[in-house]
């Protein structure tokens, strides 16, 4: 076989790991949030669809709703733009997909010979494309609340559009510090950076130690970018009407369906250019004098634990699996722990502290790049 | 292989060009320059030049045209103007615009040479364009920064004139 069908072969097969992957995990994720709430308010929680008597916890709950939400009236209001209103949830969801096409969910492995990356498209852009793709999602709200021909989604579009841009420089310029150190866009090579040395010998290399403002700045910004509580203004259809009001049925599961990808997609975020992507703190990959590989556990103390190579391929999945469950886990603490802001709150939170902020960080790295 | 795609692209392009310029509804007419900017960079990415492909996107599908959008839909453009000119002169006026700009854009492009020149593959990185930018072109680089910033203060000076003067219609009650 050539390499271009070995390279097609192995893309296609990393898409559909992919994809298997972020749909089942934000499936899953409609019942964590409700566990998770339930948790917080002292109640049992979603534990009551059930199968001839099992209840399993409540898994079946994603299940139960997905039924409903297929056999729900597919509703599309009168005088409104139907083309625009079917393609508005469509946006939504493919945008929140794409974004995972440079996101690396692994290290390299190497199978038959051939070295196969953690990414599926290996471009020189990494960041840029997530930018590019995670910045057209401000489509699938205005032309959602335009569409349906309603005073109140339109508002719901200008509110969400407004704060989706404003954000969106913000979660720019702070992710811009963290290109500064790496000096790449690629994921993959700035997750291999963090494999160089320790600071102070012993705190390992990864953005939030080397950039811990632009971190501390990129996760509400990425949380505004998604519009989940606090920042929920756009959508909070209980209370003051957001975009899609008007959509029912399978489309309105498409945009809840999105926020949970969108979710998923800021945590992988955060977990590879922050939290040093797959990196085991002190596992080291290495060749002896003979060139034979080996993986072991180097404590800056002076300890080595060999282990099999195998292992610590399979403790780096698991350590990226596990810093991205924790992301969520993070962020669905906070959406059932602070009310909701203000739409002035909202605003001032992300021009008049953020960004300033944020430009300080680049200013500050920028000095302290030179000086060293 | 990469003609085939060229070829869909630009089937693309042109017919969501075309549809730019027919379409009653303004709405429609931005949405499908939208489409076309994306089979913009779609060339740009088949050039090689990923790095102007994702600003394109980042710039023109995803920041202007969202304002585009914006202004359409606050005015609530539904498509009921008329197409009747006032003025025939405008329509003249709006052919030798046009006129000029294929002038331009044919000039341009017969001084670069067009199918078949060797293309360096390094051209449209993030390093290269940075290079470039900030070694060659310099001076026009900063010119732009200086353009940029005018019109930013333009704006806030307008906005604050704005907000003096609606101050004053209410008795000073809002600063």
């Amino acid at each position: 076989m050539s390499e271009f069908w070995i390279n097609l072969l192995a893309a296609l097969a990393k898409m559909g790991i992919m994809i298997s992957i972020v749909m089942g995990l934000a499936t899953l994720l409609t019942w964590v949030e409700r566990k998770q709430s339930a948790i917080m308010q002292d109640r049992l929680g979603a534990n009551r669809a059930d199968i001839f008597g099992f209840r399993i916890i409540g898994l079946f709950h994603p299940f139960a709703d997905a039924i409903k939400m297929i056999t729900k009236e597919d509703f599309v209001p009168p005088f409104s733009d139907r083309l625009l209103h079917t393609l508005a949830p469509v946006i939504a969801f493919s945008t929140a997909l794409m974004v995972f096409a440079v996101i690396p969910l692994g290290p390299s492995v190497v199978i038959a010979g051939h070295r196969i990356t953690g990414q599926i498209a290996n471009i020189n852009i990494g960041l840029l494309y997530i930018f590019a793709f995670g910045g057209l999602a401000v489509y699938s709200a205005v032309i959602a609340g335009w569409s349906s021909n309603n005073k109140y989604t339109l508002l719901g579009a200008v509110r969400a559009s407004a704060q989706m841009i404003s954000y969106e420089v913000c979660l720019g310029l702070s992710l811009i510090g963290a290109i500064m150190i790496y000096g790449t866009y690629d994921l993959t090579n700035m997750v291999a950076q963090g494999q160089s040395g320790y600071i102070l010998g012993w705190i390992p290399r990864w953005g939030l130690f080397l950039q811990p403002l632009a971190a501390l700045l990129f996760l509400p910004a990425a949380i505004a970018e998604n519009k989940r509580i606090p920042f929920d203004l756009p959508e909070c259809e209980s209370e003051i009407l957001g975009f899609f009001t008007e959509y029912s049925g399978l489309r309105a599961g498409m945009f809840m369906f999105a926020e949970f990808i969108e979710l998923i997609a800021v945590a992988a975020l955060f977990s590879v250019v922050f939290l040093g992507g797959w990196l085991v703190p002190y596992l080291t990959w290495g060749a002896d004098g003979a060139n034979i590989p080996w993986c072991a556990f180097q404590f800056p103390w002076g300890g080595m634990w060999y282990i099999e190579m195998w292992v610590g391929k399979a403790l780096e999945f698991g350590a990226l699996f596990f810093k991205i469950a924790f992301m969520i886990y993070f962020m669905i603490l906070i959406r059932w722990t602070l009310p909701r802001f203000r739409y002035d709150q909202v605003m001032k939170l992300g021009w008049k502290y953020l960004l300033p902020l944020a430009m300080l960080n680049l200013l500050v790295t920028g000095v302290v790049l030179v000086v060293m | 292989m990469e003609l085939i795609l060229f070829i869909i692209t630009a089937l693309v392009a042109l017919g969501s060009a075309f549809m730019v310029i027919t379409r009653r509804s303004p709405i429609a007419s931005v949405l499908f320059l939208i489409l076309t900017f994306f089979c913009l960079a779609v060339f740009y990415v088949m050039l090689g030049a990923q790095f102007i492909a994702a600003m394109q996107i980042i710039v023109y599908a995803g920041a202007i045209m969202v304002l585009f959008l914006f202004v359409l839909m606050l005015l609530n453009l539904r498509g009921t103007q008329s197409w009747e000119v006032g003025n025939p002169l405008r329509k003249w006026l709006g052919f030798a615009a046009a006129g000029g700009i294929l002038l331009v854009a044919a000039t341009a492009i017969k001084s670069v040479g067009m199918i078949g020149t060797e293309l360096d593959p390094a051209l449209g990185t993030v390093e290269s364009v940075g290079r470039n930018l900030f070694t060659r072109f310099l001076l026009p680089f900063e010119i732009a920064s200086v353009l940029l910033l005018g019109a930013i203060i333009g704006t806030v000076a307008m906005v604050k004139q704005k907000q003096s003067e609606s101050a004053e219609e209410k008795g000073g009650e809002e600063q």
